[in-house]
């Protein structure tokens, strides 16, 4: 991926030098007497503080302090309408699309604020890849394409450095075997779970930094959920994931952490073993035990 | 809500609690049998103990059609661990109430060597423990539990000085030797009975606060 990622910083707009610079003013963290304990238990890749997100005059997220640690697997949980949809979309400032919603508080990618002016949202979305409920293939472009859209879009050309790249990504989705032979096929025309992996394997071709997965399997069968599932366990060597789901058992199975929320609040986060085997909210109980919800 | 999961972990827990009122109950006769040598009753008692046993599996396989259909978590997946652990360790004690059982079969035809005491107050202080040690899990009595678990000691302590009685009582006429070693396992089995209801008692404790501890009256 050393090609990819000099192909791509030779694309970087103005805002995406303060990302990528270390002597921003803007963390105050860095500074914190606790960084450094912090980091010897683990180094944060995200962090929200006090994110709040509205739609008008609803509140979508109240006050969500959170860290999101390099390369692991963060599951967030909860009821429908509790918020965790909505804090995920905050992440890589997919509210920015939606007409009066707003965010205050900071989400901190390796301790730069994203929502800060000079940031470009379109370099946050690639560094912050997503990967939605049903497959998104572009029903018109063929396998290939569907995967290096993304890096055409930033004017990437050169043919080997598309292919390589288009291979690679595709071997991470562990796709690759199954499609290798029909790369001009239509991206629709592959099933359901393939087409998801076709949609994670262009989120990666781009080599974000963390991976948004909004019920990823929600619309799969279970051996795709499955194969799904295992990929989250091979990626994860490489990407920070996030992953929303209202499957317990997948969140269980999946993450390295857990976060539960509630009526847009988060009521606990904590490592998954310790949240599915004695969390310490009740509210966090009655949810994963099935007695509210 | 998971109705029909919480009316089945209901329904264990009412199975648990039916098969501790079986052991306790074995306990019991056994050592009313072994002081009226009650030999017709021993053999009955020895007979019984499939059904503690058939209890044990019947609960057992209770818990693994939960695990397999309703992938329990937090404190519904504590209970159900803690319930296949007490399990094991009821049913052992019902086998402890077997070996007091057969004792009464194998002293039947002998002369006592002393009067029966000690053994029956180990035997009282056992059943106590048994009954207190369910309340508390009834009850999610964490305190409960840790002050079961002296009790514990007191029964060690009587079955030490049972056990240097009996040895002098050989030591002093080695004809006693085989009936004194038969009111010995008894008496083993009895405090092997109190460290099985601490297991229990440990068990509560994981059920809920989620923590594995040992020596809990020391925690």
């Amino acid at each position: 991926m050393l090609n990819l990622f000099n192909a791509m910083t030779q694309f970087k707009p103005e805002g995406f030098s303060s990302l990528l610079s270390n002597n921003s003013t803007t963390n105050t963290h860095e500074n914190m007497p606790m960084q450094e304990k912090q980091e010897e238990k683990q180094k944060n890749r995200m962090e929200t503080r006090n994110l709040t997100v509205r739609y008008g005059s609803n509140v979508g997220v109240e006050n969500v302090s959170l860290p999101i640690y390099d390369k692991e697997v963060l599951a967030l949980i909860g009821p429908s309408g509790c918020g965790k949809t909505t804090y995920m979309r905050a992440l890589n400032r997919m509210h920015d699309l939606t007409r009066g919603s707003s965010v205050t508080g900071e989400v901190l990618l390796d301790g730069k604020n994203i929502y800060h002016s000079d940031v470009n949202p379109v370099i946050i979305r690639r560094k912050i890849g997503m990967v939605f409920q049903k497959p998104t293939p572009f029903p018109t472009m063929s396998i290939y394409d569907n995967v290096v859209a993304g890096l055409k879009l930033v004017g990437i050309r050169n043919r080997a450095l598309l292919d390589e790249v288009c291979e690679q990504a595709l071997r991470q989705a562990a796709l690759f075997d199954e499609v290798k032979d029909r790369l001009r096929s239509p991206g629709s025309s592959l099933s359901g779970g393939q087409q998801q992996r076709l949609s994670i394997a262009r989120a990666l071709a781009v080599d974000p930094e963390v991976l948004l997965m909004d019920e990823p399997t929600s619309s799969l069968d279970p051996q795709s959920t499955s194969r799904i599932e295992e990929l989250i366990q091979t990626l994860k060597e490489q990407v920070t994931i996030v992953i929303v789901t209202h499957n317990m058992q997948q969140a269980a199975r999946v993450s390295d952490r857990t976060a539960f929320f509630y009526v847009g609040k988060l009521i606990e986060a904590g490592p998954t073993s310790t949240l599915f085997t004695n969390p310490s909210k009740t509210r966090t109980e009655e949810y994963i035990t099935g007695r509210f919800g | 809500m998971r109705i029909a999961f919480q009316k089945h972990l209901k329904k264990l827990e009412k199975d648990l609690f039916n098969m501790a009122k079986m052991v306790a109950i074995a306990v019991d006769r056994s050592i009313t049998a072994m002081k009226e040598r009650d030999v017709h009753e021993a053999k009955k008692i020895r007979k019984d103990d499939i059904h503690i046993n058939n209890k044990r599996f019947d609960i057992e396989e209770q818990c693994i059609h939960l695990f397999a259909t309703q992938q329990p978590v937090a404190g519904d997946l504590r209970e159900l661990i803690a319930i296949l652990s007490i399990i094991t360790d009821l049913e052992r004690m019902g086998d402890y109430a077997e070996g007091i059982a057969k004792v009464v079969i194998l002293l039947a035809d002998k002369p006592p060597v002393k009067p029966l005491i000690d053994i029956p107050r180990m035997a009282e202080i056992a059943i106590d423990m048994i009954h207190r040690s369910l309340r508390a899990y009834a009850e999610r009595d964490v305190e409960a539990a840790r002050q079961i678990t002296l009790q514990d000691d007191e029964l060690d302590e009587l079955y030490h000085q049972i056990f240097r009685e009996l040895v002098s009582i050989m030591i002093e006429n080695p004809r006693t030797i085989t009936r004194c070693t038969y009111l010995l396992w008894s008496a083993h089995n009895l405090e092997r009975i109190g460290d099985r209801v601490t297991n229990i008692c440990e068990r509560i404790i994981f059920l809920v606060t989620g923590e594995l501890v040992e020596n809990i009256a020391k925690h």
